[in-house]
């Protein structure tokens, strides 16, 4: 079975060898991770600095994100033109050039190949051939557009502007989270013995979270009472996945909080920092996963923000890379509640350790020895379309549907 | 000076600390710690960035309480036996002997192993615990323990505390 088409128009059933089968995964490397898409690579101020480095990875392929003397970023793959061994052996830091330490090749904050020792030789014996030209032997290089301190890369020439790619949906929301300069407080990261499809899945997935999620509805964060829903960007190939801490007017949000913190106040959470709650954007929203197609998620539950790259690690196992954020004006006070609400989030998360449980067990059992499909059509089947309520999986359906139609394996009659 | 009573005091709190999860007796186990205690588990990473950020952070025992109740309660994670293996302590007064006499830095590699439903162990996880312990009326307790991860991507998810 090599990539063959998905078996419901409406992408309500997804065959279990879709997250199986290595062939397909081969195929969405090439089609999905190198193809017309933007992925996160990380945020500025990760490199705030001339020189400063990081090596990130779009799908498997490990990426050098470099700031250079000028202050632009840029990203190229980490593999010596010469005889393709890692270049960059630091996660992270600050540097001149790349130097390879097998031959000592050397490259430039570009990519560009720089120099190679003895390309001329050694008393006119050996050495690179007279048409040898360096010029032609830089790293592979991504695209890389910086949108309100967020690095996005890709690798195909064909894809659209970020901004056309987000759509004016994802451009808007998106710009709220990025709307102050960020600063890091730190990383997380979860290794998921499960296909990072399903991953992407789940975090467009708001049917599952006060289900799974039993921390969310026993200490109020996110109860079945407030409002919510899935929206799509035009294509929905991207999602929100939300819900708003009341509804309304910003009084009567307060009220209902106020109350619904009496109301919900656990005798049993000792220590009630930890799910406490400020407003602080203009929206109510307390709980919102923003998924850009394929692997880029941005997180906001209660007052912890981070941002998530879903990084494969082969066909039954994904890194989940988690960058925790504030922003740069946070005073003390509101550092302190971000780092406490993180633990929220993360392997460790009172929330999200529990994707990773539900996740490996969706891997494991959904071996397709027996075939068979998931039923994704919580919400209805049909069109895929945006919803205002949660009890919904319609955007696993958007997911797949743009995956189909970068895998080419879109059912006849596909609707998008 | 560190007393051989200290030393062996600081020996029997690391082998109840690790006993006590290992056996899900956490009721217990929270009477290791102080009332004001700190308890953070922080990825090596974050440590050497000189970033903040924390895998748990218990700022107070009653946080440390609620991990529990939660765990105990709230939290769905991959069924498992922990098994906990810690090393010998370096124990002193900390750097400089800086320490208040009744306050200890203890230092101890760790390796948590965990086994499934089907008998099948692995390494979970490996790091070294930087403590505080105090001695206060000869009782020692953990003030402030650090857990620091050097196998930081942590696999699966990190349910039980290290």
């Amino acid at each position: 079975m090599i990539n063959e088409r998905l078996p419901a128009q409406d992408y309500s059933r997804i065959g279990y060898s879709f997250y199986h089968d290595p062939a397909i995964y081969k195929l969405e490397q090439e089609r999905v991770f190198r193809g017309p898409t933007w992925s996160i690579l990380g945020l500025e101020a990760e490199i705030p600095q001339p020189g400063d480095f990081r090596v990130v990875h779009v799908g498997e392929t490990p990426v050098v994100l470099n700031r250079d003397s000028a202050g632009q970023v840029h990203a190229f793959v980490n593999r010596c033109a010469h005889r393709g061994a890692e270049i960059v052996r630091e996660p992270y830091g600050n540097t001149a050039d790349h130097t390879c330490i097998y031959h000592a090749w050397c490259y430039s904050h570009q990519g560009d190949l720089l120099g190679v020792p003895f390309q001329r030789g050694v008393n006119g014996k050996g050495g690179m051939p007279a048409g040898f030209d360096i010029r032609e032997h830089g790293l592979t290089k991504l695209r890389v557009t910086c949108w309100k301190g967020a690095i996005f890369g890709t690798f195909s020439a064909a894809t659209e502007p970020l901004e056309s790619y987000l759509g004016p949906m994802m451009v808007e929301n998106l710009g709220e989270i990025l709307s102050r300069p960020l600063r890091i407080l730190g990383y997380q990261r979860q290794r998921i013995d499960a296909n990072w499809k399903l991953y992407a899945e789940n975090t467009r997935d708001n049917y599952h979270a006060s289900l799974l999620h039993d921390f969310l509805r026993t200490f109020g964060v996110d109860r079945l009472t407030q409002t919510g829903g899935i929206t799509m960007d035009a294509r929905h190939r991207h999602n929100i996945t939300w819900a708003e801490a009341a509804s309304d007017t910003a009084a009567f949000a307060d009220d209902m909080y106020d109350k619904a913190n009496i109301s919900n106040e656990s005798p049993r959470l000792r220590d009630r920092r930890v799910v406490a709650f400020r407003h602080e954007h203009p929206d109510k929203l307390n709980l919102a996963v923003t998924s850009v197609f394929p692997n880029s998620v941005f997180v906001q539950i209660n007052n912890s923000l981070a941002t998530r790259q879903i990084r494969p690690k082969g066909i039954d196992c994904h890194e989940v890379f988690q960058t925790l954020i504030g922003y740069a004006d946070d005073d003390a006070a509101t550092t302190a509640d971000r780092l406490r609400q993180a633990n929220l989030v993360g392997p460790a998360g009172f929330v999200s350790m529990e994707d990773g449980e539900a996740i490996e067990i969706a891997h494991r059992a959904s071996t397709p020895q027996l075939g068979g499909a998931t039923v994704i059509e919580m919400g209805g089947a049909g069109p895929i379309t945006d919803r205002d309520y949660r009890v919904t999986d319609v955007g696993l359906r958007g997911f797949w549907s743009f995956y189909a139609e970068l895998m080419g394996n879109e059912p006849t009659g596909a609707l998008r | 000076m560190i007393q051989p009573a200290e030393r062996d005091g600081v020996l029997a709190l690391l082998a109840d600390y690790g006993w006590l999860i290992d056996e899900g007796r956490f009721d217990d186990w929270l009477d290791l710690f102080a009332e004001d205690c700190v308890y953070k588990v922080v990825p090596r990473e974050n440590l050497a960035l000189g970033l903040p950020g924390c895998l748990m952070l218990c700022e107070s025992k009653d946080m440390l309480r609620d991990r529990v109740m939660a765990l105990r309660e709230a939290n769905k994670f991959n069924i498992h036996v922990p098994r906990h293996v810690i090393g010998l302590p370096r124990v002193t007064r900390g750097p400089a002997d800086m320490l208040p006499a009744d306050m200890l830095a203890v230092e101890a590699a760790y390796t948590v192993f965990q086994s499934d439903q089907e008998g099948e162990s692995r390494l979970y996880s490996v790091g070294c615990y930087l403590d505080r312990v105090s001695t206060a009326g000869g009782v020692l307790r953990f003030k402030e323990k650090l857990v620091i991860v050097d196998s930081f991507a942590i696999p699966s998810l990190l349910a039980t505390p290290l």
